[in-house]
């Protein structure tokens, strides 16, 4: 039969090797990071960097992380998780309501609204950061944590994804029969909307969550106080640290905080594949 | 018909509720930052004379700006050059495991997503070891074959490091935004193809190519709006190649210099205006041409 052996077809070694040339190149820094992670610092500007040397170091590097400068690296973890918690939590919230709310009712200015919005996406967001850290300045936000969370909240794309999702995924003759029995229109969205809406949010949230996780330039431009910052900051610190004329080597320091960087929000990931594979397929980038 | 008579003014008020929340910090951190860097721009800072007025005066300065052309004419370089590799592996890939011809595809997804999730600080971080021609891959490598195959740290590869990078960062977020749009075809149409006695080339080509059009399009904007917008690589890889990198090398590193270093605040904000519109002007052509030919 034609179609069975088209959607059952014989798997290639050729396409998969090909394929894997691929995956090499996507999996080789990130091979070498788990290497160097079991060096010290000077097997680790001397040894081949895909395989082990010297003594393993693992241990010593991960506690020489988290006790250098007074456990500065723990403040910088704990600063992200405020900054994602809060950030990237209270823009998922903004954007399922808004994506919901346009994608479900029909009111007067709705299609302004819209396009105001997705004109934003557009927008670079390197071109406002400027802008907002004068205006910031001037009403002492800067070097705050309100300085960092405030811009956050917005998701342009994450609204355009729920807006996108809320559309099919939610039956408009649902919300006609709530409305028949006289539900609120907040209370359908709790009762029965939401749970319909779980993949597009696990989504939208795991979207925000790493733009958050990983935001390098507005922390840059926004904070001075090293008590402040979130990890990625703090590792450009200490790269810089490490790299200036007569710096301090700490390059074991540098690549073993960045591997503890990166291992939550991988874990969040792998956690929750299945919601985001099914969110981003059930139409949220199907345009 | 929903949609048709004229909403009731409570399911209106409710509809306006769920939007408001937004709304309201939209305008705030969006549309507040846009006007006043529009107001800026139009003023001049001086050290001495603090700021007057200068009308259009400062555009006229940026369009004569060879510092800002020159970073202008490095991300348009970028942009034709990294964009469609960065693309057209994604598309590869993405059709590779929609094909369901490779052994362990689920690994596949996964492995070649997994960059997306890494931060811009470290990835320039381990690149920027393993770039180092003495301690780090590429002296291996240079050292395996006994000459300086490749050097990453010279003036005419640098940028093609950062590309390289780039590339690394966004080959799995761009596969996956192709892929979801290919397991959007429903297998029917699969089936009666093959039951026309349709080939795999044959399928990609009139069945797949065509169904991620759209999405094609929407990443092609996404890359654009990011190559125009290049920061973190290079301004990271600064910190190890200090000489390789000016202070003027992309708009937006020459924007932060200007604001940071040289308190030339209005003119820094001349320069992102600059090139948003530049910017917009590229993605809007882009969706013309993409969504033109719609089938």
């Amino acid at each position: 039969m034609a179609g069975y052996s088209y959607l059952r077809p014989r798997k290639s070694v050729t396409l998969t090797v090909l394929l894997g040339v691929l995956i090499v190149y996507s999996v080789l820094p990130l091979l070498w990071m788990l290497f160097s992670i079991t060096k010290t610092q000077p097997e680790l500007l001397s040894s081949f960097g895909l395989w082990f040397s010297g003594p393993f170091a693992l241990f010593d590097n991960l506690r020489e992380v988290v006790t250098h400068d007074d456990g500065i690296f723990v403040r910088w973890f704990a600063n992200t998780l405020v900054y994602v918690v809060v950030g990237a939590g209270g823009a998922t919230i903004l954007a399922t309501a808004a994506g919901y709310g346009l994608a479900k009712y029909r009111f007067r200015g709705r299609s302004a609204v819209f396009a105001t919005i997705l004109g934003a996406i557009a927008v670079p967001g390197t071109a406002l950061a400027v802008p907002t850290f004068l205006l910031f300045s001037q009403v002492g936000l800067t070097n705050t944590m309100w300085s960092i969370i405030l811009p956050s909240l917005v998701s342009p794309f994450g609204l355009y994804l729920m807006w996108v999702f809320s559309a099919e995924a939610v039956p408009t003759e649902i919300l006609e029969a709530a409305r028949v029995d006289g539900a609120g229109e907040w209370r359908t969205f709790f009762t029965i909307s939401l749970r319909l809406l779980a993949p597009g949010i696990v989504t939208v949230a795991l979207f925000a969550i790493v733009a958050t996780w990983n935001n390098y330039f507005l922390p840059l431009i926004m904070l001075n106080d090293p008590d402040l910052y979130p990890l990625t900051l703090g590792l450009y610190q200490w790269l810089a640290d490490a790299s200036g004329i007569g710096a301090q080597p700490v390059f074991n320091l540098v690549i073993t905080g960045s591997f503890l960087t990166i291992v939550p929000i991988v874990i969040a990931f792998l956690l929750l594949q299945r919601y985001w594979q099914s969110g981003l397929s059930a139409g949220g980038v199907k345009a | 018909m929903p949609g048709r008579r004229p909403p009731s003014r409570r399911v209106s008020a409710a509809g306006w509720s769920f939007v408001t929340p937004f709304l309201v910090v939209f305008a705030l951190m969006i549309v507040t930052p846009l006007v006043y860097s529009m107001y800026l721009s139009l003023f001049r800072n001086q050290l001495m004379g603090g700021t007057t007025f200068a009308g259009f005066a400062n555009y006229v300065t940026a369009f004569n700006d060879p510092k800002l052309w020159d970073g202008a004419g490095r991300v348009g370089l970028f942009l034709v050059v990294q964009v469609p590799i960065m693309l057209g592996l994604a598309l590869i890939a993405a059709l590779a495991i929609d094909s369901g011809r490779l052994h362990g595809r689920s690994f596949f997804r996964v492995a070649l997503f997994l960059p997306y999730a890494v931060p811009s600080v470290v990835a320039v971080l381990m690149w920027g070891f393993m770039y180092d021609d003495r301690l780090g891959l590429t002296g291996s490598l240079n050292d395996l074959v006994g000459f300086d195959l490749i050097a990453p740290y010279t003036k005419q590869w640098i940028l093609t490091a950062i590309g390289n990078i780039v590339t690394w960062e966004f080959v799995g977020y761009n596969m996956l935004i192709l892929y979801s749009a290919l397991k959007t075809v429903p297998n029917e149409i699969y089936e009666a193809a093959a039951i026309d006695g349709a080939g795999q080339f044959r399928i990609v080509r009139s069945i797949k190519l065509p169904a991620v059009r759209g999405a094609l399009v929407i990443a092609t904007i996404f890359s654009i709006l990011g190559s125009f917008q290049l920061f973190n690589e290079p301004n990271i890889l600064k910190e190890i190649q200090p000489a390789l990198i000016s202070s003027y090398y992309t708009p937006n590193i020459y924007a932060y210099n200007l604001t940071f270093a040289g308190n030339q605040v209005s003119y820094a904000a001349t320069v992102a205006i600059v090139m948003g519109l530049v910017t917009a002007v590229i993605a809007y052509v882009v969706q013309l041409r993409g969504t033109r030919k719609d089938a």
